[in-house]
Parts: C-alpha cells; structure tokens; sequence
C-alpha cells in the first residue's frame, strides 16, 4: 500500500476498527479491578440504611476485633487529619444575587446520614470478604428523622430539611432571559400552550463500577490513586487543592482503562479519597471495588426535573416566546458540577433550533434526601430537548399543523444567531437534516403504515425531536464568566521517537469513546504514517502533564484540535530540519503523504528518516534548532460547538397490554467533520439506546414515606437491551464548526439528547393524547389507551 | 456471602442423613437463587447440600401419559428436549422464557418450585397441567402444593425428586414479563384435557393460582370471547413499582384469552 492509499484507510473519515477493541474483548484491558498492589488491603464502606438521621454513636469494637481488620475509620478520623469536604466546582447565583446555599459534604458522615447510600465508616481488612463482614458488626445507633425525597415536595414549609444552611430545601433560584421581553411576547400571543411534566431520575450504571486503589510511598511521600475516572487531572486538583490529600506534585492519579462513565466518573466521590487517605494510616495500599448495589445507591444519578412550560405562539404558527419554571432535584449534597447541570447547561439550550425571540426561565434547585444529581449523558440538554420538542409537538397539533412544517417554519436560517439565552450558534441547517430524517423514515408514507396497524388493533404514531445541544463548552474565559471553577480547554503532546513512531498524550480520557483509534486516526492522517505507529497515551498524571478529561462531547472538537495544533508545530520544526537535510531553502519544502520533499525534485525524505536526523542532530545547526521533535498544545477554542439533528420515532401501542414497541427510529445529525464513521454511529446507537431507555424503562424511584431506593437492582430497575430496541437508521449531515481547526463538533450525547421527546412524541401521538409521563411503562401506556 | 460447609453427596440417602445432621443445611440445585440470597446476605445457611451428582435426579422422560422430569433439570435441556417438544410443546416453550441463557443453563425445575417465587413460570405449568410433584417421602398434587407466596407443602429437609406432567391433549403458556426483571408479571397457562381445562395464573397474585370462573367458561366454549367480562379480584392482586393490582387483573384477562387464541387458531 502507497502513502495515499493508507492514509486513504486509516485517514480522516475512514471507519477504521477500534485499536482498543481487540484488548478488551479478549479479556485483556487493564481496568482497576485487574490491577492488584503488593499487599494490598480492603476496604469496605458502612452505608446509611436511613434517608436521613443523625448518628448518635459508633461502635465498632467487634469489628475492629474481627479477624483480618487492620482499620476502622469514621468521620471522626477524616476531621481530625484536617481533610476537607467534597467540593461543588460551579457556583450558582440566584435572582437575587446571593450565592447557591448547601450544607458540607463530608468525606465519612459526621454528625448526620442524609440519604440511603450515605457513608459512614470504612473497614479496611486484609480481604475484601473480611472487611464486608466485619462491618456488619459495625454498629452505628441512628435517630431517624423524616426524609424527603420527591422534587415537588422538597419545598413545601412542612417538608424535612436536608441542610440548615439551605431554608426550604432551596439552594437557588436563578432566572435565565429577559423576564419583561418575554411576558410582552405572551401579551401578544393568539396561541399559548403549556404543559407540564417530569424529566424521570436515572441511574447511570456504567458496565464497570467504579473502583480505586490508594497507596503510600513512605520512602517519597507520594501517594498513588488508580481509579476509575472520566478526568484523572482534574480528580488530582480537587483531592489536592480542596480535600487536601497530599500537594499535587505528591499525588499521582491513574485511570486508564475505563469501562463507561456517561458523567458518573467524573466525580471525586468519598470512596477513592478514602482509599488514598487510609492508605497511609494502614501502610498498605487500599482497594475498593463497588458492588452493582453500591452502584446504585452511591454513583450520581441523572435527571430528575418538574418543569411547567409555556409557548407562545402568532396567528401564524410563528414562536413567539417561551417561559419555562423548572426543580431540579441535586440530592442531598452537590456533587462536582451538580449545580451547571440545570442552570447553564440546561436553560442556554431552550431556544433549540428556533427562532424564538423571547425566552425566560426559572430553575430552582433543591436539595432532597437521595443521591447526589450531576451530569449524565447529555447533561441538561436532554430536559431542555424534552421540554421544547414536547412543546413544539404539542403546539403544532393544537394548531392543526404538520409537525415538520411547523418546525421549518421556525427554524434559525442566518448564522451567526445569537439566542436569547446566552448562546450564539455559529453554523447549522436544521431543515437539512428534519428533510433528510424525513426522507429516510418515508414519512409520506406513514398514514399508510398507520392504517396497517390499525387493521390489526395495533395504534401507531410518529413523532419528531430536532434538537440542538452545545458541546466543548469554551472559551474558557466565557466559561469562568458563568461561574465554573476550571478552564475548559484541552493538552495535548506530539512525541515522535527516532524511528518515526509517535506517541500522542492527551488531557482528554477515553472510558469507551474509541480515542486510542480516533486520535490515532488524525496522526496517521496528518504525518502520513501508518495508524500502527501511533499510540495514544492517557489518564496518568505522571505522564500526561494536564488535561480537563472527557465529557460534554469535548473530546474532539477541544482534545483533537489540541492534537491537530501540536502536530502542526511539530510539521513546522520538521520542515526546518528537512530543509537543512535536503539542502533547500524551507519555502521549496513540500510536506506531502509523509514525505518531506524540495518542491519540482525528487530529493526528499519520508517521515521516519526526518525524525531520526531530528534526534541525531548531524546535520542542522543546533544552536538555531533544538535536536529532538516533541510539540505540546494548551488549545483553547473560540466558542462552543452546536451539534443538532432530527430524531423520528415510529411506535406501536398495543392497546391491550399498553406494550409500546419502538418500529423505527430515525436520527439524523450534524456533527460537523467526521473522523470515523463507524465509531460516530456507534455512539449515536449508544446514545439513543439511553434516551429510550429514559423514555419507556428507566427510572430511579424513592419510596416517598422512608426515602429507600425501591429501584435499587436490575430485578426492579430497567435498562434498555437490544429487543427492547428496532434496528436504527442513522444518517448525516455536515457543517463544519467554525469554532476549532477540525470542524467537529461532538456526537457522543446527541442520542440521548434527541431521542426521548421523539419517543414520547410517537406514543402521544398513537394514543391521540396531550401528554404521558417518561418512562411509559406498559401500564401507563394501557391507562392513557383507555382514557384512565 | 458468610462462611458455610460444602457437600456434595452421591445418594439421596446421604442428602437426607446431611440434612439430619447439620445445623441450618440449604439445598443447593442451579443455585440461581439461593447463591444471590447468600449474596445480598439475607441467607445464611451453616452448610450447602449440592444435588448435582445425585443420579437418577435430572433427565427426562415420556411415555404415553406423562412427561416426567428429573428436579435437577436444567431449564435449557427442557427448553430444548424433543420429548417435551412432542408431548407438551408450551411446557417447552415456558422453559424456553425463562430468565437468560445463563440462568436457563444452571436453574433447575426443582429449584423453581421448591423456591415458590410468585413470579416464576414452571408453578403455572405444574397448576395448569394438574401435575405431581414427587419427593423422597410421597407424592404431592400441584392443586395441593402451591400455598402462596415462597410457601409450598414441601416439609422441612423434604427433598423433590422429580415433577410429573399428564400429557393434555394440548395447552399453551403466555407470558407477559416485567420490563426489568423478566419474570412473569402475569402468566397464564391454559390446558385442555380428558380431566378437562386448567387456567393457572402466575405473577398476578401472591402465589400461583387458579382461574376457576375461566375454566368452567372455557369447558362450555373454548374460545377467547368466552372469557369476556370474567376478570380477577383486583384486591388479590400483586402490586408493586411496575405494576397495579388493576393493570395485573386485566393482564390476566389479555394473557389468557392469547393462550386460548392460540390453540383455537
Ligand atoms: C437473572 C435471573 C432471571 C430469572 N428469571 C426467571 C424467570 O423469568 N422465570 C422464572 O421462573 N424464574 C426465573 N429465575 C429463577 C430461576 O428460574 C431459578 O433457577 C429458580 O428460581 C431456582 O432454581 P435453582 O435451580 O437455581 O435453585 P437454587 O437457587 O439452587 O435453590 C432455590 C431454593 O430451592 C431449594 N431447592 C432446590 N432444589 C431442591 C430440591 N430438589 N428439593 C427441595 N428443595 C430444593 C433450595 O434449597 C433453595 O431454597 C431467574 C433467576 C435469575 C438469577
């Protein structure tokens, strides 16, 4: 194979097999439960088994005497070796002015549980099996109080307090918009329509629980954690600068192989800080791996919102305004970014694809007693899809419109389009994507498909979801400006060895993505070098300098453009070098499928012999150019990136059961550049496989009375699997972002984000009824079917 | 898991003797249920009897009358058993829908039963066929066995040999499962024989039971439309997270004229 030939299949835009994928399904990846320390003890965590209660005392003497414990360790412990709490890293402001307002989280509870899950001591033991036992015997006297854990009740004057500090239950109420602009808008309405539901709580449940180990060095003083982690950097920061584990040259964070995290790994949660930190009390490394049931109770969940929503509406068909008052439940403490998720990250996404002149939303988050809330896949911008794609249905119904008319009839045409809620989307066609939806899902055809299952009692509906999100969330000045306590640019750093092969560490991580055959995908592409010779390096502190990690859909448009600006430094010195090596001047030094040539000649050099005269340094004035071939980039982007598309559901109810089976499912996206289609589509499958999981199955239920998790397993909590699913049809469209050197935009949420109000769209519309709470169990569907 | 003794005995005379002899003995057969309890520690038992070498305790077998099945058969071998396909299709067909592959490859029959959840299939098809259930001291009807929710007639360290299904001249199971855990939030199987029709209800009430009204219904006419308007009692009906005591009763309804549908072509 020539050079063009290879870029050609393994380049940008080939669909190149995963690299990773071969380690990790022959049983060969290295996640943090394969790696075991030299004398390695367990630690096992006592958990509340109340919602809400204060801790009166703590024996632990059996356990401590039980065979195999080397320690038990309460909150006490954590407070007299001076650590702080777990941290909120996005300050909230309410309409007043005043700060959110939370109560601390503490590592180990000290003098209060306040949801099922909630730690309390950790027994650490020379096997896991022992230190489980032991903490039975671990026994805690609790003064149960009453709970709350419902988002609607949370505020209620009645209702228990999970914080002192936060009166009501309330850590803010922020606004959103132009309150008066809005109102006027309304004023001016022939049609509103409103509607009011709940985006359901969900558990995230990635395929590997998390897990750590903790270990000292006494010989350096440098602790060591091996976790599983969405952002090792940035877990590193939070455990140095605000827990105060170790100083951050003393403390070196691993997460390599990393089975999922959908957001729940981005987190510095309790388990891992006290792996670290016991790790030194016992001198010996401490490991902890989740049980699925910890999993459950303890990971942060998702979701979770009451919103009421008003669209204002011309005689025309034309959106006037929209005015939209949301809870959003944050669970009993904030976890890392649990107060972006339904502020910034939500509420700036309410304009959607639509040229929607006014706009003013409420969020207030409060806090309950069940687990912390953050981001999960999507992150704010599935309850903001939901509440304008189920508006927009709604209103184009109500006004005897095709939905798909109504929707080109409001469309955002002009670019740049400055939205009035902070965002300007910089490059799009929304009606590209809803005609080539439409196209693919034959929806001419579908009065006839209806009819067909109608002749066998079967109901049938379609329904639509343009959604639009933001990904790469950046510049990190306007970020900072919106109260985030980090930048969110990313590193990257272009190693090429002597022999011409390359390693490339990145900030970005990669816990299911496909990065080590991505990014790979862009070296090859760029040096002209086979993608074998690439190898991506990630998650370790001690090797890669600093990233922010992966989540928001940032790796590509912000981790592969700090690649892409690195590999441009990298062909900048390489051809100076060529230039002294061919003898040229560096203007007639031609750098073409991995070939450094003088321009009209045919002298020249491939990629592997230019590196290793970059090392050997023979034979260009060192004093002008540095031997050696290593570029780094901080990239920073201009603007966040805009992914949109065209979701189109097709359902059948049966009216007997209330059995709604998903038909078929169209998405059409636009996620500006593509790198490798294969790996694209994948994570739409993935994506939408979740938002119709959050659309008919999924849902983490709180008994309202005692605030116990009655969704606490998978015997009771539902995850989609492949029959619950149809086989997708998935299609493209492209503009490239203007924001980063690649032109991509993000893919890995968009499923998630467009899928649900299409679902719920489709059976809404097969039921000819207004609205049906997420998820539709077949019993919801079998009532809404007769009317009940 | 807490610590337990091990055995693995060769006769159902040892099992027994064991039995005798230790403090809080359990056991085990696929262990699908019993080693998850011991899991989620809410089963402590001092020792675990495993059945797995006893011969003449797994297999199966037909003759003109009855489809015999040993307690230690796995759901998958009669899921996939000619015998049974021949004999009893919809015994086969229930095997078959239950859990996934690796539960239909370790849980057995007699674990089912012996077990008693309100939600397993194999209790509708013992109700259904009017089968027996054969331990080391008697034989037990299934009208006579099923008591409710885990309860069964099976006496302390009693031991179930095997399960003995009357061939029906035919009979059909419908299973409506829960969305998350699969087991059956309503099933109905549905025979017709010489002795005359069996409707046994699963997942709907506390235990598995008969629909009496549905039968003598379905012995005059035996067609779907002869059991409109016959509902069960909503108030004996289950109800939990996914699913009311009046979405059950109708589902019982739906599942069952399915059955009968299926039959009558
Ligand atoms: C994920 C999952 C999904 C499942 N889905 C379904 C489903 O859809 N439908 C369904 O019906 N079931 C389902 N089951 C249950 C499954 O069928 C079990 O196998 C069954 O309930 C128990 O059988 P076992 O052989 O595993 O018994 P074990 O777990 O070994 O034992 C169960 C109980 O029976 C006792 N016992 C076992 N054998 C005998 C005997 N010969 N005599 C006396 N007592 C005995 C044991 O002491 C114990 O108390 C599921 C299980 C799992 C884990």
């Amino acid at each position: 194979m020539n050079a063009t030939d290879a870029r050609k299949a393994t380049g940008i835009g080939a669909a190149v097999r995963r690299k990773e994928d071969f380690r990790f399904i022959t049983g060969n990846g290295n996640y943090t439960d394969d790696i075991n320390r030299q004398g390695q003890a367990y630690a096992y965590f006592v958990r509340s088994p109340h919602a809400h209660a204060t801790i009166d005392a703590i024996d632990f003497a059996d356990a401590l005497a039980a065979p195999g414990v080397l320690s038990v360790l309460t909150g006490k412990d954590v407070a007299a070796d001076g650590l702080g709490g777990l941290i909120c890293g996005w300050l909230i402001h309410s309409k007043d002015g005043s700060p959110m307002k939370t109560g601390a989280h503490p590592v180990l509870a000290l003098t209060h549980v306040r949801y099922v899950g909630d730690h309390v001591a950790v027994v650490i033991a020379e096997t896991a099996a022992q230190a489980k036992d032991a903490a039975d015997l671990v026994n805690v006297s609790y003064g149960e109080l009453a709970s709350v854990s419902a988002v609607a009740q949370a505020q209620d004057k009645a209702a228990a307090q999970v914080h002192p500090e936060a009166p009501r239950n309330t850590c803010f109420e922020w606004e959103l918009g132009d309150r008066a602009a809005t109102e006027a808008a309304f004023s001016k309405a022939a049609k509103i329509v409103r509607l009011d539901f709940a985006n359901n709580r969900l558990i995230p449940n990635a395929m590997e629980p998390r897990a750590a180990i903790g270990e000292y060095d006494k010989g350096t003083g440098i602790y060591t954690l091996h976790t599983t982690s969405q952002n090792p950097h940035v877990a590193r920061l939070v455990l140095s600068a605000f827990v105060g584990l170790a100083p951050e040259n003393k403390l070196r964070v691993i997460a390599t192989d990393v089975g999922g995290g959908f957001g729940s790994k981005i987190f510095i949660y309790s388990e891992e800080t006290v792996c670290v930190w016991a790790s030194k009390k016992v001198g010996r490394p401490v490991k902890w791996v989740a049980e699925r049931s910890e999993s459950f109770v303890s990971d942060a969940h998702g979701r979770d919102h009451q919103t009421h929503a008003e669209l204002a509406l011309d005689a025309n068909g034309k959106m006037l305004g929209l005015r939209v008052k949301t809870i959003a439940n944050l669970g009993a403490y904030l976890q890392l970014f649990s107060s972006s998720v339904p502020t910034y990250l939500y509420a700036t996404l309410l304009s959607g694809q639509y040229d929607l002149p006014a706009i003013y939303c409420e969020v207030d988050g409060v806090l309950t007693h069940t687990a912390p809330v953050d981001a999960y896949r999507g992150a704010g911008r599935p309850e903001a899809t939901y509440v304008l794609e189920r508006l927009v249905e709604t209103a184009a119904r109500e006004i005897g419109m095709d939905p798909a008319e109504f929707r080109r009839r409001n469309f955002i045409r002009k670019f740049p389009h400055q939205t009035p809620v902070i965002m300007a989307y910089d490059v799009g066609d929304y009606e590209a994507s809803l005609n080539e939806a439409c196209r693919l899902i034959n929806y001419a055809d579908f009065p006839a498909r209806r009819r067909e299952s109608e002749s066998r009692g079967m109901r049938r509906g379609i329904g639509f979801s343009a959604y639009i999100e933001a990904c790469g969330i950046a510049p990190s000045a306007a970020v900072g400006s919106l109260g985030a306590g980090v930048g969110l640019w990313e590193s990257a750093e272009v190693r090429v060895n002597p022999t011409g092969s390359v390693e490339v560490l990145t900030g970005a991580h990669s816990h299911g993505q496909g990065h080590e055959t991505t990014f790979a995908q862009l070296v090859s592409d760029r040096l002209g070098i086979p993608i074998d010779n690439v190898e991506i390096v990630h998650g370790d502190t001690d090797k890669v300098q600093f990233g922010m990690g992966t989540y928001g859909s940032r790796s590509g448009a912000v981790g592969m453009s700090a690649i892409q600006v690195a590999l441009d430094k990298v062909i900048a010195k390489a051809r100076k070098i060529a230039a002294h090596v061919l003898e040229a001047g560096e203007g007639d030094i031609v750098f073409e499928d991995g070939r450094f040539s003088v321009a009209g000649t045919d002298r020249g050099m491939a990629f592997a012999e230019l590196a290793l005269q970059a090392y050997t340094g023979h034979k260009f004035p060192t004093s002008e150019i540095e031997p050696g071939l290593k570029e780094s980039s901080f990239y920073d982007p201009t603007n966040f990136t805009f992914p949109a598309g065209c979701h189109i559901a097709e359902v059948e109810v049966d009216p007997e059961t209330g059995v709604v089976r998903v038909e078929k499912f169209v998405a059409v996206d636009d996620f500006g550049n593509i790198i490798n289609p294969m790996i694209v589509e994948g994570q739409v499958h993935g994506g939408v496989a979740q938002g119709i999981g959050q659309a008919l199955l999924e849902h983490a239920v709180y008994d309202p009375e005692t605030g116990q998790l009655l969704s606490g397993s998978f015997m009771d909590y539902c995850m989609p699997r492949a029959d619950n699913l149809p086989s997708f049809d998935v299609g493209v469209t492209i503009t490239p972002a203007p924001s980063n050197p690649l032109g991509l935009k993000g893919c890995g949420e968009a499923g998630a984000i467009g899928s649900p109000p299409a679902i719920i769209n489709a059976i809404t519309d097969a039921l000819g009824i207004r609205d049906i709470a997420m998820p539709v169990t077949p019993e919801r569907a079998w009532r809404a079917a007769r009317g009940l | 898991m807490y610590q337990f003794e091990y055995h693995r005995p060769k006769t159902v005379e040892e099992v027994t003797a064991l039995l005798a002899r230790c403090e809080s003995p359990k056991i085990l057969a696929g262990g699908m249920t019993l080693l998850a309890t011991m899991k989620q520690r809410l089963a402590a038992p001092s020792d675990l009897i495993d059945l797995q070498d006893i011969p003449g305790i797994s297999g199966i077998s037909a003759d003109a009358k009855n489809v015999t099945i040993g307690a230690m058969t796995r759901h998958a071998d009669v899921a996939s058993s000619k015998e049974v396909a021949r004999a009893i299709p919809a015994l086969a067909y229930l095997a078959g829908r239950i859990g996934d592959p690796l539960v239909r490859h370790r849980g057995t029959i007699g674990g089912s039963i012996a077990n008693n959840d309100p939600a397993a299939d194999y209790p509708a098809a013992c109700l259904g066929l009017g089968a027996s259930i054969v331990t080391n001291s008697r034989e037990i009807p299934a009208d006579d066995y099923f008591r409710g929710m885990f309860e069964t007639a099976l006496k302390d360290k009693e031991i179930i040999l095997r399960i003995v299904f009357p061939i029906p001249q035919n009979a059909a199971y419908q299973k409506f499962p829960n969305p998350a855990s699969r087991y059956a939030m309503v099933g109905a199987f549905v025979s017709r024989s010489a002795a005359g029709v069996r409707v046994a209800v699963t997942g709907a009430g506390p235990g598995v039971f008969r629909m009496t009204a549905m039968e003598t219904a379905l012995a005059k006419t035996f067609t779907p439309a002869a059991l409109d308007g016959i509902t069960a009692p909503i108030g004996e009906m289950l109800q939990d997270m996914h699913a009311s005591g009046e979405y059950r009763a109708s589902l019982i309804g739906v599942m069952a004229k399915r059955a009968v549908a299926s039959l009558t072509g």
